[in-house]
């Protein structure tokens, strides 16, 4: 990726360095995880996360059949989400090699896995996301692009409404508000604008409106608390962004911040960490984890290297207990029957109503 | 007890019904039936249960209804004006007892 084309990509938002650029000590995931270590958590489990599930009855928590391939093609992003787990932003670099992404369809084709997801940071930005899309959908794959909308907008980028129609790619789209002022206080000044214009687009090429172009709609809250009723929410979006903009949309996922990277320095830097740990512990639902998505998912770096879920892989955490860990070992068997790596971050995904990415587990 | 109220009691509040169990069990089932999705959404409900905590002046309902309106996707514009409804409805009952005052006044009034 270029640094004009980054640089007009990010032009008319308002970003910030990154955590990895500023050489913040939580640019490291070996920091982040001692920092959740560290807290004394109440409750006679004391935040033990296998504990916990031992109590659910679901200790030690295994994969089942694999029904998600996602894939992560790296780190670059026009945006800078203050809640963003991957610590992505124009600064990085990081971006899946042509030679990476032809194994990892080489890998797919074995396979029967029905989805792919492609996430990132901003995955279209990616050198090898359109062979990804367009090798996928010629498999036979269902395929979803976790999209931050504003790059919809950005120059060399305006075709993609296009493309991902004509693939019909299922278009999963983060907007944390519906309103203006909390989407730019966690995305950025700008974002909102930019992210309604990006949904007119997405609208009118058949998005949220024709079948086979299914839109979906992410919200994160905006701030130390848990999301809630996901069904009710999706009324009342459908119901504004209608009234106030014109836009359909097929669906709204709610999912949970994750306390990692810059959405832990966030947390720590306004005193919430403690209280907000508290939250996801005590919050904790059995019902909730028992569909955690690390069961039916397995995440792909940009490198090839193998991870339960997107979260792990930015925690540095690869698939463990004597798994295949790249893409060049893989043995479906095998991971289908694999021992998911836990630690303190999963109290993320069993909170509430659960979180995944495809939204709460658990009304 | 160095003030009335402490944060951390909001957390006591289940332990309410020691000494009197089957009245506070009726409570709570009470209000769970309460704030359930009825003809009014859930969503709803904690608005308005948040603009009679201000009108109420309680600390606890107030902090809770907060936090309850925020993870029901609530933003900081949003409470605000559902405090100004509470505002309204406690500055107007003040007002509108002016009309007493005059019926006095008109009254004894020359």
């Amino acid at each position: 990726m270029s640094t004009d084309v980054l640089k007009e990509a990010s032009a008319r938002l308002k970003v910030v360095p990154t955590l990895k650029r500023r050489g913040s000590p939580l640019a490291d995931p070996n920091t982040q995880i001692e920092r959740l270590e560290r807290l004394e958590l109440p409750g006679e489990l004391r935040g033990d996360f296998d504990r916990h599930l031992e109590r659910a009855g679901l200790f030690p928590l295994r994969s089942a059949k694999i029904e998600v391939f996602q894939i992560n093609v790296g780190r670059v992003c026009n945006q800078t989400c203050a809640h963003c787990h991957v610590d992505a932003g124009p600064d990085r670099t990081e971006d899946m090699s042509l030679e990476t992404a032809e194994l990892a369809m080489r890998v797919l084709a074995r396979t029967d896995i029905p989805t792919v997801d492609i996430t990132g940071g901003a995955p279209e930005m990616s050198r090898s996301f359109r062979y990804l899309v367009q090798e996928s959908r010629r498999l036979g794959r269902h395929v979803i692009d976790r999209c931050n909308l504003t790059i919809l907008l950005a120059p060399r980028f305006e075709d993609l409404p296009e493309f991902l129609a004509a693939h019909e790619v299922e278009v999963v789209c983060s907007l944390p508000h519906y309103r203006k002022p909390s989407t730019d206080k966690q995305r950025g000044e700008g974002v909102f604008e930019g992210s309604i214009e990006a949904l007119k687009r997405l609208n009118a090429v058949g998005y949220g409106r024709k079948e086979g172009l299914r839109l979906v709609l992410v919200t994160n809250p905006v701030g130390a608390f848990l999301p809630s009723g996901e069904k009710a929410l999706e009324a009342e979006w459908k119901r504004e962004l209608k009234r106030q903009h014109g836009l359909d949309f097929d669906a709204l996922y709610t999912i949970t911040n994750m306390p990692i990277s810059r959405y832990l320095e966030w947390l720590e830097e306004s005193e919430n960490l403690q209280s907000y740990l508290c939250l996801l512990v005590q919050s904790f639902n059995a019902g909730a984890a028992r569909g955690v998505m690390c069961r039916n998912t397995l995440s792909v770096g940009w490198q090839g290297d193998l991870y339960d879920c997107d979260f792990n892989q930015m925690l540095e955490l690869r698939v463990g207990f004597g798994q295949p860990r790249h893409l060049a070992e893989f043995d479906l068997e095998k991971l289908e029957r694999r021992r998911i790596v836990t630690a303190r971050h999963c109290f993320g995904c069993t909170a509430g109503a659960g979180s995944s990415c495809g939204g709460s587990l658990a009304e | 007890m160095e003030t009335y109220y402490d944060p951390a009691d909001l957390a006591k509040f289940s332990k309410i019904g020691e000494h009197a169990a089957p009245l506070a069990q009726k409570f709570f089932d009470w209000y769970g039936a309460v704030f359930a999705d009825g003809a009014l959404t859930a969503r709803e409900k904690s608005l308005i249960a948040l603009g009679v905590a201000h009108a109420v002046q309680c600390p606890y309902c107030i902090d809770a209804y907060t936090r309850d309106g925020l993870s029901k996707g609530c933003d900081p514009e949003q409470l605000t004006e559902v405090v100004h409804v509470a505002a309204a409805i406690k500055g107007g009952a003040a007002l509108v007892h002016g009309v007493q005052m005059r019926n006095v006044a008109d009254k004894l009034g020359m």
